[in-house]
């Protein structure tokens, strides 16, 4: 069981390197891409006779119709069956350790980016449009599961007693779903950015992505519902579950552990962008730039005070 | 404060004249300013910031021994952090100007929110606007049946809050995202107020308590290792229980890591005498207090029997340095080698011993880590000193160490080399004395902690969770109905409907559509 869920983590690696391959092969030849922007702009700009020429010759460099197409539905197959295979890799994990799978660090980055996973899935059957955002997901599914497999693998083994509780069930799922979904929310966050300096006529590189993003406006909104739909479930998990178990297992229910330091701080962070978000006189961009720098506490919490802090939640294994 | 457009200004007070209306006006422009959304957002971001250094920092509050390995790594900025409070940041002053500052301003938001927002849910919604057309959502139903009546009564069904005027009904929803939004900041405020409680009214007292009927401990501060008091607390109310540790049972995997801990007890003053068992995550609920295991070790026993014949029998707890339950530890014989004929006590013939205690030693030296935590095969290095002890000296000092002072000072000198010894082994010392390892106790690490505040944070946490759902999920809007007729014969009026999101909602229009169809399905 440990043997094939390391197996489907493989796989669910593989599979998002193809989608990306896949998407990015979407952005060169995609009725968005290059070419095709190419194409119409000289479509376009021709006027008076030679019009039919101009037509014949964009007909002979445009990509024949579909083949953006098949590559975004091949990215999107792909990238779904990397999706289930990862959730799978999760599942046999829990199998063969007879418990919860997110009793440690690598576990609890899986079980995040599943949760990553699935909430990128009902993102893109709701939105069709955005689904060739899908590479920058994959690209983030990526790194995350490869440092998980690089740098913080442990052999499946049981919990020790301060885990052992029901609220291992609640708390660590609740951090994990809301973590999953911040992290979705992250990606439209940093495309917002990108496109909106597109917008203004910025063109080095990062900025030169914008061309092919969708609207500032639809990548704004996507990340902001992506935040209210974490924000509670990080309410819950790190500052309601957390405390109640912190209670029963350490006597008090609050007691600044680094963890618990870093979760308040993203907390904080987050509130401050939802209230950002509120506040008419602060710009969209800047309200933006706070969600960055609300997952960029995430990351800080679940790596730097894994590995540079020692606490009472130090289960990682490192 | 996610669903307000912009904090309503306070309205303009009659300002008086000279000096004083300056004053008035330098105090009103201040309070102004700290209640405006910038600088809450500005607050709010330096509580985040200035976190960091509580979790960056060893704090004493948390992990003490890490503040005072600080101090000697650091000898010269230690002091300097300490007196910024680097070492208890979530207890300074300069944390708790940015929190206070935060919920002042917070106070001054929400107070005249919470009134506009009585005075919005008493108040009947407004007068259809005289362009229907114009608000961001319209329609119109040809020949409608009914009467105005029916489109309120059909509003009603929906929950609509509804004003009919002659011919036009307006109506609103959506109060919940403004009620939730004042429920979450006066759910935050509780928060801060049951914290306020738990440190005036809590209390807590650390100790380890070894297992047996002679070594139970009472409910009381000089039985505590280590306590606090809130400064409410009087100290002669504690709850009044005896706890005695009966068993204590540990299990492990192969690997070492632990599996369970679970110790059993006996509770006397709390009801009636009892038998009981508590574990991590599972605490002994008592009567006022919590019982909370944190951590288990073995406590030595030795018996020393002194150049004089008199034998005596000490227990001390070691404290354990690694997940093998390597432990070291000390136990002195203060009252060793009185010479019973003088009845006189030669304070340079005191005994100390310290020592490594390993539960499974290795079969090879060195024996100085343990291989496994549990006791497979026991053994105890140790040290036998022999001199002055420095404990007369009135200086409290560690129970779990000799006093290096008196080691460096060679006022305290190690007697022989360091001894291996296996449970029953004695060892005969230079003058005729022994020492015998006679075997070990288990003992539990435990807190016993009252804190009146948490069910109210609990309860204001929940409460806070609910009220902001309402406000990231409510959703404020109208709906105007207007009833015309087209010309004074027919029978059948035109009914034009508008609709306006009061707020970021981009499913009215869906919803809108749904709203006007059942208002025509109603009377058609």
């Amino acid at each position: 069981m440990a043997a094939l869920s390391d197996a489907l983590l493989v796989v669910a690696m593989l599979g998002y390197l193809v989608a990306m391959i896949c998407y990015a092969a979407v952005y060169a030849f995609g009725d968005r891409g290059v070419v095709a922007r190419v194409a119409t702009r000289e479509l376009v700009g021709a006027g008076g006779p030679p019009v039919v020429e101009v037509i014949e010759e964009v007909k002979k460099q445009a990509p024949p119709p579909g083949r953006g197409l098949w590559a975004g539905r091949i990215a999107a197959a792909v990238l779904v069956l990397a999706g289930a295979a990862q959730f799978g890799s999760l599942v046999f994990r829990g199998v063969a350790g007879d418990r919860l799978p997110w009793g440690n660090m690598y576990e609890y980055v899986l079980a995040a980016t599943s949760v990553a996973a699935v909430a990128w899935i009902v993102v893109m059957v709701q939105r069709p449009a955005l689904r060739h955002l899908g590479l920058y997901v994959a690209l983030t599914q990526v790194v995350l599961l490869g440092v998980a497999a690089l740098f913080l693998y442990v052999p499946v083994g049981p919990l020790v007693p301060a885990l052992d509780s029901y609220w291992l069930a609640i708390h660590v799922t609740a951090v994990a779903i809301s973590s999953g979904v911040f992290l979705i929310g992250f990606v439209p966050a940093g495309l917002f950015l990108i496109r909106s300096g597109w917008d203004k006529g910025r063109a080095g590189f990062p900025f030169s992505l914008g061309e092919r993003l969708p609207s500032a406006a639809v990548l704004e909104r996507l990340s902001f519902r992506l935040h209210a739909f974490a924000f509670p479930i990080w309410t819950f998990g790190a500052l309601i579950a957390g405390p109640i178990w912190a209670e029963s297992a350490w006597g008090r229910y609050w007691g600044w552990d680094p963890k618990e330091v870093w979760a308040f701080i993203s907390w904080i962070v987050y509130a401050g962008y939802l209230h950002a978000r509120a506040t008419p006189s602060v710009k969209k961009t800047t309200a933006t730039w706070i969600a960055v720098l609300g997952f960029l506490t995430m990351l800080m919490n679940l790596f730097g005070v894994n590995i540079f802090f020692t606490g009472l939640h130090s289960y990682g294994g490192l | 404060m996610t669903a307000t457009e912009t904090r309503p200004a306070p309205p303009e007070a009659p300002r008086p004249s000279g000096w004083g209306g300056f004053l008035f006006g330098v105090a009103r422009g201040l309070w102004r300013q700290l209640t405006s959304m910038r600088t809450a957002l500005v607050l709010l971001f330096l509580l985040a910031v200035a976190s960091i250094p509580g979790s960056v920092l060893p704090q004493s509050n948390v992990a003490i021994e890490q503040v005072q390995q600080y101090y000697r790594e650091h000898p010269t900025l230690a002091p300097w952090i300490e007196k910024v409070d680097g070492f208890n940041v979530f207890g300074s002053a300069w944390f708790a100007a940015i929190y206070l500052l935060l919920f002042t301003s917070l106070i001054g938001c929400v107070i005249p929110r919470l009134r506009d927002h009585y005075r919005a849910i008493r108040s009947v919604p407004p007068n259809v606007p005289a362009r229907l057309d114009r608000l961001p959502q319209h329609d119109t139903v040809d020949d409608y049946a009914g009467d105005i009546d029916g489109v309120a009564a059909a509003l009603r069904k929906q929950r609509w809050r509804v004003a009919v005027r002659g011919d036009t009904v307006s109506a609103e929803k959506g109060y919940l995202k403004e009620t939730g939004n004042l429920i979450f900041h006066f759910s935050l405020m509780a928060v801060l107020v049951a914290v306020a409680l738990g440190s005036w009214y809590g209390w807590h007292g650390n100790r380890i308590l070894v297992a047996g009927k002679d070594t139970s401990f009472c409910n009381s501060l000089q039985q505590y290792d280590e306590s606090k008091l809130g400064p409410r607390v009087d100290e002669g109310k504690l709850p009044p229980f005896c706890l005695t540790l009966e068993d204590f049972t540990a299990t492990y995997q192969p690997s070492g890591q632990p599996k369970e801990f679970r110790a059993s007890a006996t509770v006397e003053g709390d009801g009636p005498t009892r038998k009981t068992s508590f574990s991590v995550n599972d605490p002994l609920r008592l009567d006022g207090a919590s019982v909370y295991l944190l951590g288990h070790g073995y406590a030595p026993i030795l018996s020393y029997t002194d150049r004089f014949g008199k034998t005596q029998t000490k227990e001390g707890p070691f404290l354990s340095t690694d997940e093998m339950q390597t432990s070291t530890g000390a136990i002195s014989f203060p009252d060793a080698n009185v010479d019973p004929a003088t009845g006189k006590r030669d304070p340079s013939l005191q005994m100390g011993f310290d020592g490594i205690y390993l539960p499974t030693a290795p079969d090879q030296p060195p024996f100085v880590t343990s291989r496994f935590p549990a006791e497979n095969n026991p053994a105890l290095m140790l040290t036998a000193y022999r001199g002055n002890l420095g404990l007369d000296a009135g200086i409290p000092s560690s129970v779990y160490r000799l006093d290096q002072g008196q080691i460096d000072a060679g006022r305290l000198k190690p007697v022989g080399e360091p001894k291996l010894l296996r449970p029953g082994d004695t060892w005969t010392l230079d003058d005729g004395s022994t020492v015998r390892f006679v075997g070990t106790k288990e003992y539990a690490t435990l807190s016993v902690r009252h804190d009146p505040g948490q069910g109210i944070a609990l309860v204001a946490a929940v409460l806070a969770l609910g009220g902001l759902m309402g406000s990231l999920f409510g959703k404020r809007r109208r709906v105007f109905f207007r009833l015309t007729s087209p010309s004074p014969t027919s029978s059948s009026r035109l009914l034009e409907a508008g609709g306006l999101p009061r707020t970021d909602y981009p499913g009215f229009a869906e919803e809108f559509a749904s709203t006007v169809a059942a208002v025509r399905e109603k009377k058609t």
